[in-house]
């Protein structure tokens, strides 16, 4: 067992000092408080502003907690605020590709689709925001399966529903492959969920790894994915790109 | 290649053929306050600033100079700097468009004889953030300016200007020309004959010889010696109309909306000059070659600005994206109205003394509800808006382009669709405006051989359809109007100190 990370307890002790009492601090205060140099206060503080565990007054300069605190259980990154900061990565992949592009979060127990770029041909096509997918079958749910343990513990007790005859619907089978797209780090499907069609997705991250939400494209299978039927690397390669991009404006922007 | 030179940064982006974006350098640049209500840049900050990312986005796009096909330059409109003919140094700070020290000067000169005529001329009411007004104070206030521009010692230009005559040589044979977009701006060209109007000129007294040529948008035939020496400046647009281009309205009754801070919208009316009867302005969409494409012109004060206005000084959301979750908590707008007339309204009621209201309290409402009456209230300016393009038009607009960062938000995008009635579309290139300046520049050079071949590049990456009930929508319009004659009934009844 390694021993305790004394940056962790630094932290819980500047929370704990700025929950108690008035609840506001400078700087000062809070490094003579717990007997730390000012350096290594400010550099905690400075890094659980970025998690917005603490915020700081703009005019007083002091601190306090953070209103992420107070819902820590509830999803970290407003959905409509993941659209407005991933708009031009999502067209950007959706230029590259030629493909149509959508941006999910988990809700529900599904895919909950928060954007949707067109595929750039200008042939009719109509807006799914809002549309819920199943996470089983899509490549955007297999990503959210993969990096929540909670929601593939939940996909384990239910039955999967078979959508097409390609559609995973046996537990292990859907193990094995969120493994494989943990290893990866993408992940895709052909066929699964809608007969004709493929898709592909990647995983949005905020700093420190949590995965918060699903960037891909969908398309024609045999665009797509090559003769052997996997997904094209090229296209792979545009979609965590998206994704890695998104998640560094998310970085930089907190 | 396009150069933005915007209110708070100038950027540098390269374009490929098929318009997708390869580059972007930016640098933002500071703003001045020195008084109340003044507003100035350093013309020489913004030239370097560019002298920077010109150089970076080659490097970033990987190619050199002789790559580039073509450089087209857009700009903030009717934001103006003077200098020395000789030396190139700049006289005082450029004067920004929001600056309002004009506002008593304005006044004054709205009484002066021939304003009915200046209007006619020009296109423009009289308002502080064109361009003569500001020069006309420039002239009367800085101690043997007005002698010096007489003799010919002194240069103005908007910042095309400026950037160009600077690109192509400075004081060793720089440029000194504009393009009709820009010069319809300062309240100085006629909107006829696209030429510098002599009574015009009279009536702000200002001197010929300081004004660059105007020429088309796409005849700007110039050469960079300068930042990257051998790149060809084929085009020049000020910003809103390089967004219109960059959307590819092109056809007589197209209409784009720009959505950040204020909204701007832009209706291509063709060949046909349009003087507006219902509060628009008439600008020059552009001009390719021999023929200009007019345009009429509504602008929305507060859009964007709305949103952080609850975000800031309400503080009911703490990033502006969330306006949209908390107005989602709700379902309709329980019956209230927010008109943002923070300073008056402008198109198309123009009433600077209007101010701002929120109507239709009741024990009801809560933060959800006004959630939506903010964005809401983006819509029904818009709807106020098209109404009087398509009023002065006589033919209703099929459809509404947007671009802008407001786009993002899926509600107003909605709204905006279910109140104008038709569809709203937004385009895969969300940078209209340097798009539509390097259209504009590869046109000219002829890396896209027409319009059509622009239009092809145009592609839709969203496109919401309406789905409001008439009745209700009317309902709705009917309400709102309402709330919007009680700024009026406002303004009459606040006492004038």
């Amino acid at each position: 067992m390694p021993g305790p990370i004394q940056s962790i307890e630094r932290a819980a002790a500047v929370l704990r000092l700025l929950a108690r009492g008035s609840g506001h601090h400078g700087l000062t205060e809070i490094a003579d408080s717990l007997g730390l140099a000012r350096g290594t206060a400010h550099g905690i503080l400075r890094t659980l502003q970025r998690v917005e565990f603490v915020e700081q007054d703009h005019t007083t300069g002091r601190y306090r907690l953070g209103a992420a605190l107070l819902h820590l259980g509830t999803s970290y990154l407003d959905a409509n605020e993941l659209r407005s900061r991933s708009i031009n990565w999502a067209d950007t992949l959706a230029a590259r590709s030629g493909q149509e592009v959508r941006i999910g979060m988990h809700h529900d127990g599904a895919v909950l689709v928060v954007h949707h770029v067109f595929r750039p041909d200008d042939s009719v096509q109509t807006l799914g925001i809002g549309a819920m997918l199943p996470l089983h079958a899509t490549a955007l749910g297999k990503v959210l399966l993969a990096y929540d343990p909670d929601l593939s513990a939940a996909a384990r007790r239910r039955e999967l529903t078979s959508l097409t005859r390609r559609t995973i619907t046996r537990t292990q089978m859907l193990e094995r492959v969120l493994t494989e797209v943990r290893g990866q780090g993408w992940a895709g499907e052909a066929e699964e969920y809608m007969p004709g069609e493929a898709s592909i997705a990647a995983p949005i991250r905020i700093p420190g790894g949590l995965v918060i939400g699903a960037i891909g494209i969908s398309g024609a299978a045999d665009r797509l994915c090559d003769s052997a039927g996997r997904p094209r690397a090229t296209l792979v390669r545009q979609v965590v790109q998206a994704a890695e991009s998104v998640t560094t404006s998310l970085v930089d922007e907190n | 290649m396009a150069i933005d030179q915007g209110t708070t940064s100038t950027r540098c982006i390269v374009f490929d053929q098929n318009a997708r974006l390869v580059a972007v350098a930016q640098r933002e640049h500071r703003q001045y306050h020195p008084r109340p209500g003044w507003v100035e840049q350093d013309a020489v900050e913004i030239w370097r600033n560019v002298d920077r990312i010109v150089p970076q986005a080659l490097r970033q796009a990987g190619i050199t100079a002789e790559q580039v096909v073509a450089m087209g330059i857009t700009n903030q409109r009717e934001t103006f700097v003077l200098w020395d003919r000789h030396t190139g140094v700049p006289i005082g700070r450029a004067i920004v468009w929001e600056d309002i020290r004009t506002e008593d000067l304005v006044a004054e000169l709205g009484k002066k004889q021939g304003i009915e005529e200046v209007r006619d001329r020009c296109g423009l009411p009289l308002a502080t953030y064109f361009s003569a007004p500001s020069l006309r104070w420039m002239l009367d206030n800085v101690a043997g300016l007005r002698a010096k521009a007489e003799r010919g010692d002194v240069l103005f230009g908007t910042m095309d200007t400026w950037l160009i005559w600077n690109l192509t040589g400075g004081v060793s044979g720089g440029l000194h020309v504009t393009d009709v977009t820009n010069a319809s701006r300062t309240m100085l060209m006629n909107l006829s004959t696209r030429q510098w109007d002599p009574m015009l000129l009279e009536f702000f007294g200002v001197p010929s010889s300081m004004l660059p040529e105007i020429r088309p948008s796409t005849e700007i035939s110039g050469v960079t010696t300068r930042v990257v020496p051998g790149i060809s400046i084929t085009a020049a647009l000020g910003d809103q109309h390089a967004a219109l281009f960059g959307q590819t309205c092109f056809e007589k009754g197209s209409i784009k909306g720009t959505y950040g801070t204020g909204g701007f919208l832009l209706m291509n009316t063709g060949t046909e000059l349009v003087r507006s009867k219902h509060g628009l302005l008439t600008t020059i969409g552009y001009q390719i070659g021999g023929e200009p494409a007019y345009a009429l012109e509504g602008s929305i004060a507060v859009a964007g600005s709305l949103v952080q206005w609850f975000r800031d000084n309400l503080g009911l959301i703490h990033s502006a994206p969330e306006i949209e979750t908390l107005a989602r908590t709700v379902k309709d707008n329980g019956g209230c109205y927010i008109v943002p007339a923070f300073s008056g309204l402008f198109a198309p009621h123009w009433l600077s003394q209007a101010r701002g209201l929120v109507v239709g309290l009741t024990s009801y409402i809560n933060k959800g509800h006004l959630a939506r009456a903010v964005l809401e209230a983006t819509g029904w300016q818009t709807r106020e808006v098209v109404d009087a393009m398509n009023a002065d038009l006589g033919v209703p607009t099929p459809v509404l382009k947007v671009d802008g960062g407001m786009t993002a938000d899926h509600l107003l995008m909605q709204f905006l669709a279910d109140v104008l009635d038709i569809p709203v579309m937004r385009p895969l290139v969300a940078e209209t405006v340097s798009l539509g300046a390097a259209y504009a520049a590869g046109l000219a050079a002829g890396y896209w051989p027409d319009l059509e071949g622009l239009r092809r590049n145009w592609h839709l990456a969203a496109r919401w359809n309406p789905a409001m009930d008439a009745r209700h929508r009317e309902d709705e319009y009917a309400n709102w109007k309402r709330a919007v004659e009680l700024t009026f009934a406002w303004a009459r009844s606040t006492p004038s100190s």
